[in-house]
């Protein structure tokens, strides 16, 4: 027993401790993190194969499960790149300024991540629905934004939009002028000096973001929920799907396409790993 | 040269000042004008009319649920939050880096699937659930369904504000206070909490906003009854699903202002530890 711990305390890499309390927290953080998180994301692989390979890949063949696919993906398309274009903007309009009011516009910015999702899509119900403020503005022009895809966009939009612009924004700071300076005083112009000296100085940063921004627009459940209707086949996307079958007790269905999205997040948290070690930096979560 | 230099820089501004337009523009189209729009909504109904329905009883049983266990779920966090952010930070172990990168699942697995998986490894005949149902103690569909969620969605948030201040605490303070004959506990209380404290305080407040809006894992493993688990997010989705907007925009009003309230604290708290940090 005794040779067994002295084993574990050096795989642990303590050696001074004499107790066997860095054991026991390993094993606390261990225990909570397997019940909360690793036992869970283990059984969606599982349950998403339990009718075998060939169960799985007749799933992935279902009409409707392709049609969320194909939503998903085009919420991704619209609000990845508005909302990268928003988060350089605004870095290169706030970064390097100081004046009064700087850290509210921050956390104004950062709004998104402390609103409800719900309480987002009801706010785009309120202004588009029906009943909305410009309700009757677009119903005489024909124009459908609730329970249609403008409306889930606009919501993916709102919900993923902080990512970018809070991690380009230090990054700028962090970077300073000099290198701008010098290029302008070489001749280059405005663009020039954009695309050659900052763009590649922000780079990492920018897709750290973008990749954020990317995984919350294909995973979001509340906000779009709210403003889609969740109409099978026509308003629903790869989350929406997963709860809509699982509601109707199509459980290997819902995993499957839960898997879908299983997988998004794990493409999300290698990357996210790879951009970490790139930039030397902490993770972070927002 | 002194001409020179604030010229440069001036032109730079002004050249790329389509970027401070655009974000007005932006921050306008898609934050402020749905935020007035909810406000405005809530405005236009009667004082007393307001009142009623913030207040009705299915309400505020549902802000109790909803609060009470986004606050147990978040305070359980802050515990566990701070021994995972000292294991990580101190000791090496074979899989740590696996263990690591799970810490932010939570935060990129789409929220439909993690109360999907919850609620089927959690129920009766799930691979946990199993062994908890003989104490008879249901969690999927009851109320510990709503806080495993809520833990699940929240338990990065201390972690990861804790972790980087526990890299820069000094070693040398901790063996000073062993040397000197602290024990461990008095070590963790007197040396190690008080400079970590405002960060733990910070995450714990981030993991309580996230929870109390959470949604998408809650609504698939909670049993969604009036009184009894239903949290005040589900209760806007339902009222809208019943065209009930008023009683909608009222609900999401109080929660909207909840989220302002939490943000300025947590903005505090972060000022108050990173001041604490140097």
């Amino acid at each position: 027993m005794v040779a067994f711990v002295k084993a574990r305390r050096q795989i642990a890499g303590v050696k001074e401790s004499k107790s066997l309390l860095p054991l026991a927290l390993i094993g606390i953080s261990l225990l909570y993190v397997g019940l909360i998180i690793i036992i869970p994301a283990a059984n969606v692989a599982v349950q998403a194969f339990s009718e075998g390979l060939s169960g799985f890949i007749k799933n992935l063949g279902d009409r409707n499960l392709q049609e969320a696919i194909r939503l998903t993906l085009l919420m991704g398309v619209i609000s990845v790149p508005l909302n990268t274009l928003f988060g350089l903007a605004a870095a290169f309009a706030i970064a390097r300024k100081q004046f009064p009011g700087k850290s509210l516009l921050l956390s104004v910015i950062d709004l998104p991540f402390s609103i409800s999702p719900v309480v987002a899509g009801l706010m785009i119900v309120l202004l588009y629905g029906r009943n909305g403020w410009l309700g009757p503005l677009l119903e005489s022009n024909d124009i459908k934004i609730i329970f249609a895809w403008p409306g889930m966009a606009l919501a993916t939009i709102f919900v993923s939009m902080p990512f970018v612009a809070r991690e380009v924004i230090p990054n700028l700071e962090e970077i300073g002028t000099d290198a701008e300076e010098a290029a302008s005083t070489l001749g280059a112009n405005g663009w020039q000096t954009f695309w050659r000296v900052t763009l590649p100085s922000i780079k990492w940063s920018m897709l750290y973001g973008v990749v954020l921004t990317t995984a919350r627009a294909l995973g979001e459940f509340g906000a779009v929920s709210v403003v889609s209707g969740s109409i099978t086949g026509k308003t629903q996307t790869l989350p929406l799907f997963v709860e809509e079958a699982y509601k109707q007790y199509q459980t290997t269905l819902s995993y499957t396409a839960a898997l879908l999205l299983g997988g998004i997040s794990l493409v999300t948290l290698v990357l996210k790993a790879l951009l970490e070690a790139r930039t030397g930096r902490q993770s972070r979560i927002h | 040269m002194s001409l020179r230099l604030p010229s440069l820089s001036f032109t730079w501004l002004t050249r790329l000042s389509w970027s401070w337009r655009f974000t007005w523009v932006y921050l306008t189209l898609i934050l402020f004008i749905p935020i007035i729009a909810l406000f405005l909504k809530s405005a236009s109904l009667p004082l007393g009319r307001i009142w009623e329905l913030a207040t009705q009883p299915v309400a505020v049983a549902a802000y109790e649920v909803t609060f009470g266990l986004s606050l147990a779920a978040a305070a359980l966090n802050g515990v566990f939050g701070v021994i995972i952010a000292w294991v990580l930070t101190r000791y090496d172990f074979p899989g740590k880096k696996l263990f690591d990168s799970f810490i932010d699942l939570p935060f990129a697995l789409p929220t439909a699937v993690a109360g999907l998986t919850l609620a089927t490894v959690y129920s009766d005949k799930g691979w946990i659930g199993q062994f908890i149902a003989p104490f008879g103690v249901q969690i999927a569909f009851t109320r510990w369904g709503v806080l495993l969620a809520m833990v699940f969605i929240s338990l990065p948030f201390v972690v990861r504000t804790v972790e980087p201040l526990l890299l820069e605490l000094e070693v040398e303070a901790e063996e000073a206070a062993a040397s000197l004959g602290a024990s461990p506990s008095e070590t963790f209380w007197r040396v190690i909490l008080p400079p970590i404290l405002p960060g733990v305080l910070a995450g714990v407040a981030q993991g309580f906003s996230r929870a109390v809006g959470e949604f998408g894992s809650v609504v698939i493993i909670s049993g969604n009854l009036p009184f009894d688990d239903l949290i005040a997010p589900v209760l806007i989705f339902e009222r809208l699903e019943q065209y009930d907007y008023a009683g909608a925009t009222v609900i999401g009003s109080v929660l909207l202002l909840f989220s302002l309230v939490i943000l300025f604290v947590i903005n505090a708290l972060q000022n108050w530890s990173s001041r604490y940090n140097g």
